[in-house]
């Protein structure tokens, strides 16, 4: 075990894409944690889906050795948290293991809404927070703009704050000797009954679960037998260690430690995020407090195209999950899909990057039907079937208009903190979505504004249009408030004048024709051209509302073939085909996946 | 067996900014060292795949009209002591209009080639530029006329849809070209190739191509005023009088085998498919180390064939004949075909289809790449090596 007082725990927090991961990466080679062969950009964001996309999804913490200018070695806990909104709850778990966090705040872009999001939240967990300005080697940076908008936003002192270049290795070990000096070291007990936060667990094929874990008091040994104080199951643990960024096996975690353990456990299920681990015998009496449970926000069906796939859907599911206990999903069955799973998500962002998961992963193919929430529906008595009531989970398996006597739809209160310059059009945006305005107080320059809002004009891209409004500047926040009658039609989508039912949506009578002409012009765009005309309709029943036309493609041809070099046509017909086998058909016309999300989009009103 | 042999030259002055053949610019080309990995390459050709007469030959680059007239002299001398030459052999050689490879056509003419295909490009002064050719109009003139004084049988390449281009600009091009009365006319249109200069300029927007509805009405005039002038299109981008189509090319679409030697050249022989070092310097340390330039060579499967012969027949206006396919493959030809499609693109005018022969439209023609894509069913194929 380390010295309490060579400790230092830390997050990196930030708005998306300001540097942390960029900042961890130099901190990790300034500590020798890896070579500079081992390294590689952004080495924290491993998952394929990272990569690619350039943004972290999963925290992740490691541990390095500094040696200080004090000539003494600490261990310091780094935590990479990411900055895009859908994955804050990451960011609230990290931020509860730490005594400080290193805000890291764009030289060029100053502050943004997740700067103030993710720092309020660490000022709530009484840290130190040292700003550390980065990018100061862009030829728009502004370092002295930006320490004084820290100064003035968020209100915390930015005179002493680093000034680095995460990219060219500025300032880096400035940063060490911040954390050192500024961050406190953790308190904890040694002695005390073993009290352990569960930060994180994941599912690792060669470990099985693992569990990340800040212990509080006592000390985590293997051979242990420990038990979860909520959860209530008892393990003995195999297997004690840390990430430096590599896995290394330790004798023990004491107090003020960040490391991981295993310990037999078959299910993630099991180690709940936020429990609290204590010893079997002579445990601690009293839990920590756990964490916020994340709540969904977004629902979709998932479906497998092909239906022999239902069961390897539901085992990928299963095992995606064990890695990401964020979203919720549970079985679903729809006449027009067959079996399939409703799933809640925190955004659209996660939603996305589930599907694609899913689909690239576990090389399943999905149709993902429009975002939405669940209707409750009354209906009358028919010549077969007595009156009942339905709850819809799927706007395919809408019921006949004429049986129906009412709907209701789920409603919530939302609040949104803004500046003051953007408080116009979001009131215009909420009014747009049936909003009912309840309450309107300021507070400094920001104002504090609550809306009743039906949760289905939530669902599809209320977060983001708010946030392209407010240029990132405004949060939200959301409770639901129960169900409530409304004049809800379903609308089908017609392409090539068939019927596609993962398209169909409900809407409000009010804003049918609206959104109808919205999604016929997207569709429009995210349909490729076909060798004919496509008709694109959006109809309410038998009545057509709204109506695009995608014109037949007219050439498309490789102009010269090369001697006798076929390969590479034959190359250029896989190609085209890969590309259609990502696509959906219905009546002759290849839909491309993204399409089912991008067509509800909606862009500037 | 094959009756057609290709030979890649693989050098050129310069690069072109649209060009991703297989070409190479170097300061120094040692003649004497190319010509002998040439006939060895030749050689060993004609020892495993070997069974004439052949019927066409084909100098392809790169720049063959940069190669020495004895080299040319001395590969078809031997390409006729091994293989034999048919009765009116078809020999074709590409040649660019710069004024050295003009006066060397007497030369090439006593060599053998008796079809010379000139890379021509734009009869226009500015075009010429824009494509970053080597040679100017008064070049490209001087070259076609000594050309059609000189050969027996000429034809010469455009490359329209160019940026900027009018319909009415190419229109008066053609026109221009037609007068040279050559009795073949390759008419390329302008496509933009990953990897090249073009494709760079594309990407930051320097370089603004013809939007595609555009594009199908250059295609569209070009077939019609070639036809007007007696110029029948043949294929997706040549045109010819009557009985004047180029042998060799047609062997290609046809699917008929071909032999190809030199750097990058492919071949078809009985099943068989090669593919030559593309890189110069490769391709001579190939022929040093192991007699031969052939880098892959390898048997492809029956679905394979079928799904190459519907690629390249399907460019000819004659389409393919699927009675001559089932006689080669089997049942393999009709699994390569989607019917239900096939009945489909039918319907659009797009396609016609009897029992033994399978062709495009002229409305279908300029959309070939997307047609096939719908009717041939082509999985990843896993192939076998020989
Ligand atoms: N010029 C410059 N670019 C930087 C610097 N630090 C990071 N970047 C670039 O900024 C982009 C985002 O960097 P990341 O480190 O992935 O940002 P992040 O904050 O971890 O992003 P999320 O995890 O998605 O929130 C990358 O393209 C980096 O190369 C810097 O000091 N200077
Ligand atoms: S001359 Fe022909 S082969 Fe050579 S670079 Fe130009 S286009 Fe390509
Ligand atoms: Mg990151």
């Amino acid at each position: 075990m380390t010295e309490l007082s060579l400790i230092r725990n830390f997050s990196i927090i930030a708005h998306i894409d300001h540097g942390k991961s960029t900042l961890a990466d130099r901190l990790i080679q300034a500590c020798g944690g890896l070579t500079d062969r081992e390294m590689s950009e952004q080495v924290l964001d491993n998952m394929d889906i990272e990569r690619e996309r350039g943004i972290t999804i999963k925290a992740q913490t490691v541990r390095l050795n500094y040696t200080a200018r004090d000539g003494k070695t600490y261990a310091l806990n780094l935590m990479d948290t990411p900055g895009h909104v859908d994955f804050a709850y990451e960011v609230s778990r990290s931020l509860a293991a730490c005594e400080g966090a290193l805000l890291v705040v764009d030289a060029a872009q100053g502050v943004e809404a997740q700067t103030l999001a993710n720092v309020y939240q660490s000022i709530e967990h009484d840290h130190e927070i040292v700003p550390v300005i980065n990018k100061i080697d862009l030829p728009a940076a502004e370092p002295e703009k930006v320490k004084a908008e820290i100064e003035d936003i968020i209100g915390i002192d930015a005179s002493d704050a680093v000034l680095t270049s995460a990219k060219s290795g500025i300032g880096i070990e400035e940063v060490l000797e911040a954390v050192v000096a500024r961050i406190p070291p953790p308190k904890g007990d040694r002695d005390a009954p073993l009290r352990g936060m569960l930060v994180d667990s994941w599912y690792d094929p060669y470990l099985g679960v693992v569990i990340l874990v800040r212990v509080i008091d006592g000390v985590i040994r293997k051979g242990l037998n420990i038990r979860f104080m909520q959860g209530g199951t008892e393990h003995l643990v195999d297997r004690v260690g840390a990430f430096t960024p590599k896995r290394v096996d330790l004798p023990e975690i004491g107090p003020g430690e960040i490391g991981f353990i295993t310990a037999q456990i078959k299910e993630v299920e099991q180690a709940r995020v936020g429990d609290t681990i204590t010893t079997v015998k002579n445990g601690a009496a009293q839990a920590l407090p756990g964490y916020k449970e994340v709540q969904p926000v977004v629902f979709c069906g998932l479906f497998p195209v092909d239906a022999a796939d239902f069961e390897k859907l539901r085992e990928s599911i299963a095992k995606l999950r064990l890695n990401d206990a964020s979203f919720s999903y549970e079985m679903e069955s729809s006449a027009a899909l067959g079996f399939g799973f409703r799933c809640g998500f925190l955004g659209l962002l996660h939603l996305e990057i589930i599907q694609e998961r899913l689909s690239r992963e576990y090389d399943l193919d999905l149709i993902t039907t429009a975002p939405s929430v669940v209707y409750r529906i009354q209906l009358a008595a028919s010549r077969t079937e007595d009156a009942r009531e339905l709850y819809l989970h799927n706007p395919a398996d809408y019921p006949d208009v004429n049986r129906i006597l009412s709907i209701e739809e789920p409603w919530i209160k939302a609040t949104i903190y803004t500046p003051d310059e953007y408080l116009g059009s979001i009131l215009k945006l909420c009014q747009d979505r049936r909003g009912i305005q309840t309450g309107l107080t300021y507070v400094g320059g920001r104002a504090q504004v609550s809306y009743e809002l039906p949760l289905n004009e939530v669902v599809f891209d209320f977060y983001d249009r708010l946030k392209s409004i407010s240029r990132g500047y405004a949060s939200f926040d959301y409770e639901q408030i129960g169900l409530r009658e409304g004049d809800l039609v379903k609308m089908n989508i017609l392409v090539n004048n068939e019927p596609v039912d993962a398209l169909s949506l409900i809407v409000h009578r009010s804003v049918a024709e609206e959104r109808g002409r919205g999604m016929c012009e997207r569709l429009k765009d995210l349909i490729p051209r076909h060798l004919f005309k496509i008709p694109i309709q959006a109809a309410i029943g038998g009545k057509v509302i709204a109506r695009e036309t995608i014109a037949a493609l007219r050439k498309d041809v490789t102009a010269k073939c090369y001697g006798g070099d076929i390969t590479r046509k034959k190359k250029l017909l896989e190609k085209q085909k890969k590309g259609k086998a990502r696509m959906r058909e219905y009546g002759n016309v290849s839909i491309p996946q993204e399409a089912f999300i991008a067509a509800l989009r909606m862009g500037e009103p | 067996m094959a009756q057609a042999l290709y030979i890649h030259w693989p050098f050129c002055l310069s690069k072109c900014p649209y060009c991703d053949f297989n070409s190479h610019v170097r300061d120094r080309v040692d003649q004497a060292a190319w010509a002998e990995a040439l006939l060895t390459d030749l050689r060993h050709e004609h020892a495993v795949g070997g069974q004439g007469p052949l019927r066409s030959v084909f100098f392809g680059g790169g720049t063959p009209s940069l190669m020495p007239p004895s080299t040319v002299a001395a590969l078809l001398s031997e390409a006729e002591r091994l293989w034999g030459f048919a009765e009116r052999v078809e020999i074709t050689l590409e040649a660019n209009p710069s004024s050295v490879e003009t006066r060397a056509f007497a030369e090439l003419e006593a060599a053998g080639i008796n079809r010379l295909s000139a890379g021509i490009q734009a009869l226009d002064e500015a075009a010429l530029r824009l494509l970053g050719r080597a040679h100017g109009l008064a070049e490209a003139r001087a070259a076609l006329d000594a050309a059609c004084a000189r050969f027996e049988r000429v034809s010469f390449d455009l490359i329209y849809g160019r940026p900027g281009q009018t319909l009415d600009d190419w229109a008066a091009e053609l026109s221009a070209a037609f007068a040279y009365g050559t009795e073949h006319l390759s008419l390329y249109q302008l496509t933009i190739e990953p990897g090249t200069r073009f494709a760079t300029d594309a990407r930051r927007g320097v370089l603004v191509m013809p939007d595609p509805d555009l594009q199908a009405d250059f295609f569209a005039l070009t077939r019609q005023l070639a036809a007007d002038a007696g110029l029948r299109p043949y294929e997706i981008s040549n045109h010819a009088r009557a009985g004047c189509e180029s042998r060799h090319n047609l062997t290609y679409w046809r699917y008929e085998d071909y032999h190809g030697v030199g750097p990058g050249a492919h071949g078809r022989r009985g099943g068989v498919a090669t593919a030559r070092h593309r890189k110069p310097e490769n391709y001579l340390a190939a022929i040093r180390n192991s007699g031969h330039g052939i880098q892959e060579e390898r048997r492809l499967i029956i679905d394979e064939c079928v799904t190459e012969a519907l690629l390249m027949g399907l460019r000819l206006t004659e389409g393919v004949d699927l009675g001559r396919l089932r006689r080669r493959f089997g049942a393999a030809v009709d699994g390569a075909l989607d019917h239900r499609r096939m009945a489909h693109l039918q319907t659009l005018g797009l396609l016609r289809h009897t029992c033994d022969r399978l062709w495009l439209t002229e409305q279908g023609m300029p959309l070939l790449d997307a047609v096939l894509g719908e009717i041939v069913r082509c999985e990843p194929q896993r192939t076998v090596t020989a």
